[in-house]
């Protein structure tokens, strides 16, 4: 990507003596993954785009342990969420906001009793927040006419009962919201969930990936949208299994929005 | 002689209840090998749960058609409660229709009764055929065979011949008070028994009366062995769900608890102060140290075993969980009914122990649960999110992968890299931390 953007570390922020508005919370697959990558970039496009004075952690990040704690490992999780807490706490870090919903659940549930006390979003919240008060506005007309359909994920709708900030959002880009049957509250897990990520499925007659991508197909959608970068690798695998990849593609909140401001 | 039928009575009754007690204190036992869990947080929140989850029912109607057919048999068992209450006074005194002086208020009560008693019929032979003729899936998943599957039909053969007694008993009753006959004083009214009462026509007297006083005796008698017959069967929801509701899950359901064991031991790996070495403070009996996660129903808390007592294998989990609609040998229902299968078997052997537990070189896990099935979760809640009483099948499940990974190392390998990999440069990938930040460059 040529697009320069623009992101300061909280060290960088620290040697100034300043306070960032928020910190963006990247998560593993947000600095690592090629896919979730662009995902962070498009946000931090729209951060840049709505001026917010934001900083990021960069190397001094480390996982929240959210992954090692689902899969059983409760040492390694306490390990690494008193490391970043005591980081976090080192920097008087007040509002913390990722793209992320594991981040985001671990960060805003898990962390408070280790001693962690932040104000925690997910990044369709804060995208909200920034349409709602005019610092982001939608300029272009990207996806009116275009069906979109979105995929709820299991840490951010179940888990945390967050269903309309991802659905406000979208619905600003003009785009046509189609539901899935099943959604919200009682919406299909895509499979990535309690670090299934990392493994290969137990025996079984389907991935549930696939049987997910084939709920939001049957909406006839021209984009699935997502809100987590693991949800997102699931679904698109999904739609190549379906040999769908040409004429549907999945993409993030925050990248449908960046491309229509 | 005059008293015989009142002694009769009294002595069923005692026995029925006394029985009872024996199965709620054995019950209570069993839930209290549990370990102890902070649940005293949340009261009114706590209070509201159970009034809108199990006594309002919120949860059952998300399915419509079993959710509106439960609730009648829901209704008509706690109103045509209050008729029990009139067959006991009667029972212990000699009385017939104790209540009748009530008057009109009486004819609309037993109206009423008769009503929800059809209705009840209704929905049990619904019940019967969704299981039986046209088979619902949730219904014959394999951990369905055997007992469960009986147990499940008894209850509703037990439902359907009470309903059926009482209906029963109405109508002759209701034939004798045309009759005249002695005792039988006209009092109630009969919208649904008086279909049954031609069955009756050119019946003498006394026969009548021996229908009556038969139904009338079976009925109650039937009452008294379904109460005992709850403790053996997944029927023990209509008493736990209230319990399960008050002490189930507040915090957001993503929110798994943070071992304190683990943050004991993690804060003195942290604190540079701590000496390795250290003697074990004064009055530290040394004795073993607390064991991660469960790998038996001792090492789960008592809600968790309460949860699996409250089960009434419904399977609303299990057609939502992502790992069995795609074929994976993982069921909600399964890890409950597992649990509630070895407490038992705990309990059974601590009976015959003097109390005391005697290994028997069985535990939860492996025995009942295998690997495969806990390893096939995606945490996503939707079983915890289905189950109409709040039960917690995740939280288990959770419970015990903690025992495979911070006891056994026995996790998948696939797992166990992607963990080293947090262990060694702080994301499940291996990624030098030092490229974190790449991204905003590429």
């Amino acid at each position: 990507m040529s697009e320069q953007l623009t992101v300061k570390t909280m060290q960088e922020f620290m040697a100034e003596g300043k306070q960032p508005e928020i910190l963006f919370w990247v998560g593993s697959a947000g600095s690592y993954d090629d896919r979730a990558k662009k995902i962070s970039r498009a946000f931090v496009k729209l951060l840049n785009k709505a001026n917010v004075d934001f900083a990021v952690l960069g190397p001094e990040e480390s996982s929240t342990g959210d992954v090692a704690k689902r899969a059983g490992n409760e040492f390694l999780f306490q390990m690494q969420a008193m490391m970043n807490i005591e980081l976090l706490n080192g920097y008087e870090i007040k509002r913390i906001v990722t793209c992320d919903p594991h981040s985001f659940n671990t960060l805003k549930n898990e962390y408070p009793e280790l001693g962690g006390n932040y104000e925690v979003l997910h990044h369709t919240q804060f995208l909200k927040e920034l349409l709602d008060n005019g610092r982001l506005t939608i300029a272009g007309n990207e996806y009116k006419g275009k069906r979109i359909t979105f995929h709820d994920p299991c840490y951010l709708g179940r888990a945390n009962s967050v269903f309309e900030a991802p659905r406000e959002v979208l619905s600003r880009t003009n785009a046509e919201l189609v539901e899935m049957k099943r959604h919200k509250k009682t919406a299909l897990c895509c499979g990535a969930g309690g670090a299934q990520m990392f493994k290969e499925p137990e025996k079984g007659d389907m991935d549930i990936n696939v049987l997910r991508t084939k709920d939001a197909l049957e909406t006839q959608p021209n984009i699935i949208a997502t809100g987590c970068p693991y949800c997102n690798t699931m679904m698109t695998d999904g739609i190549k299994a379906h040999e769908k990849e040409e004429s549907v593609s999945v993409m993030d909140v925050a990248e449908l929005l960046a491309n229509s401001i | 002689m005059e008293y015989l039928p009142n002694l009769l009575f009294a002595v069923a009754l005692v026995l029925g209840i006394g029985f009872f007690t024996r199965n709620v204190k054995k019950l209570s036992r069993n839930i209290k090998l549990g370990k102890d869990v902070e649940v005293s947080d949340n009261k009114p929140q706590r209070w509201r749960n159970m009034a809108k989850i199990a006594l309002g029912q919120t949860k059952m109607v998300v399915r419509p058609v079993a959710g509106i057919m439960h609730i009648l048999v829901y209704v008509g068992f706690i109103i045509i409660n209050i008729e029990v209450l009139e067959i006991i006074l009667d029972g212990l005194l000699g009385t017939h229709r104790l209540f009748s002086a009530l008057g009109g208020l009486y004819d609309f009560l037993i109206g009423s009764f008769e009503n929800l008693a059809l209705l009840v019929i209704v929905a049990v032979v619904v019940f019967w055929i969704r299981r039986n003729i046209i088979r619902i899936q949730r219904f014959i998943k394999p951990e369905m065979k055997g007992w469960p599957k009986k147990d499940g039909n008894m209850i509703l053969y037990i439902e359907f011949v009470l309903m059926t007694l009482f209906l029963t008993m109405n109508a002759a009753d209701s034939q004798l008070q045309q009759l005249g006959a002695d005792h039988y004083a006209q009092a109630g009214a009969f919208p649904v028994s008086q279909f049954i009462m031609p069955l009756f026509e050119g019946f003498s007297e006394s026969s009548l009366i021996l229908v009556e006083r038969t139904a009338w005796w079976l009925h109650i008698l039937g009452i008294l062995a379904f109460l005992n017959y709850l403790y053996y069967s997944k029927h023990l929801h209509i008493l736990l769900a209230f319990p399960n509701t008050y002490y189930g899950k507040t915090k957001p359901q993503g929110q798994f608890n943070n071992l304190a064991s683990v943050t004991k031991e993690v804060k003195l790996m942290m604190d540079p102060n701590a000496d390795p070495f250290a003697a074990p403070a004064e009055g530290d009996t040394g004795g073993e140290p607390e064991k991660f996660g469960a790998s038996d129903v001792m090492d789960l808390n008592w809600v968790q075993l309460l949860n699996a007592y409250t089960c009434t294998e419904c399977g609303r989990c299990t057609s939502e969980c992502p790992a069995n609609q795609t074929g994976k040998k993982l069921s909600p229902r399964k890890i409950m009914m597992d649990t509630r299968d070895r407490l038992e078997e705990v309990g059974k052997n601590m009976d015959a122990n003097k109390g005391e537990f005697v290994p028997d070189g069985k535990q939860l896990l492996d025995d009942y649960i295998s690997r495969e099935e806990l390893w096939a979760c995606t945490t996503c809640n939707a079983c915890v999110q289905a189950c109409p009483v709040s039960i917690d099948p995740l939280s288990i499940i959770v419970e015990m992968r903690r025992y495979l990974v911070m006891e056994q190392s026995a996790a998948p390998t696939e797992l166990n890299n992607m963990m080293s990999n947090i262990e060694n440069n702080g994301a499940p990938w291996p990624y030098n931390q030092m490229d974190r930040l790449n991204w905003v460059n590429e």
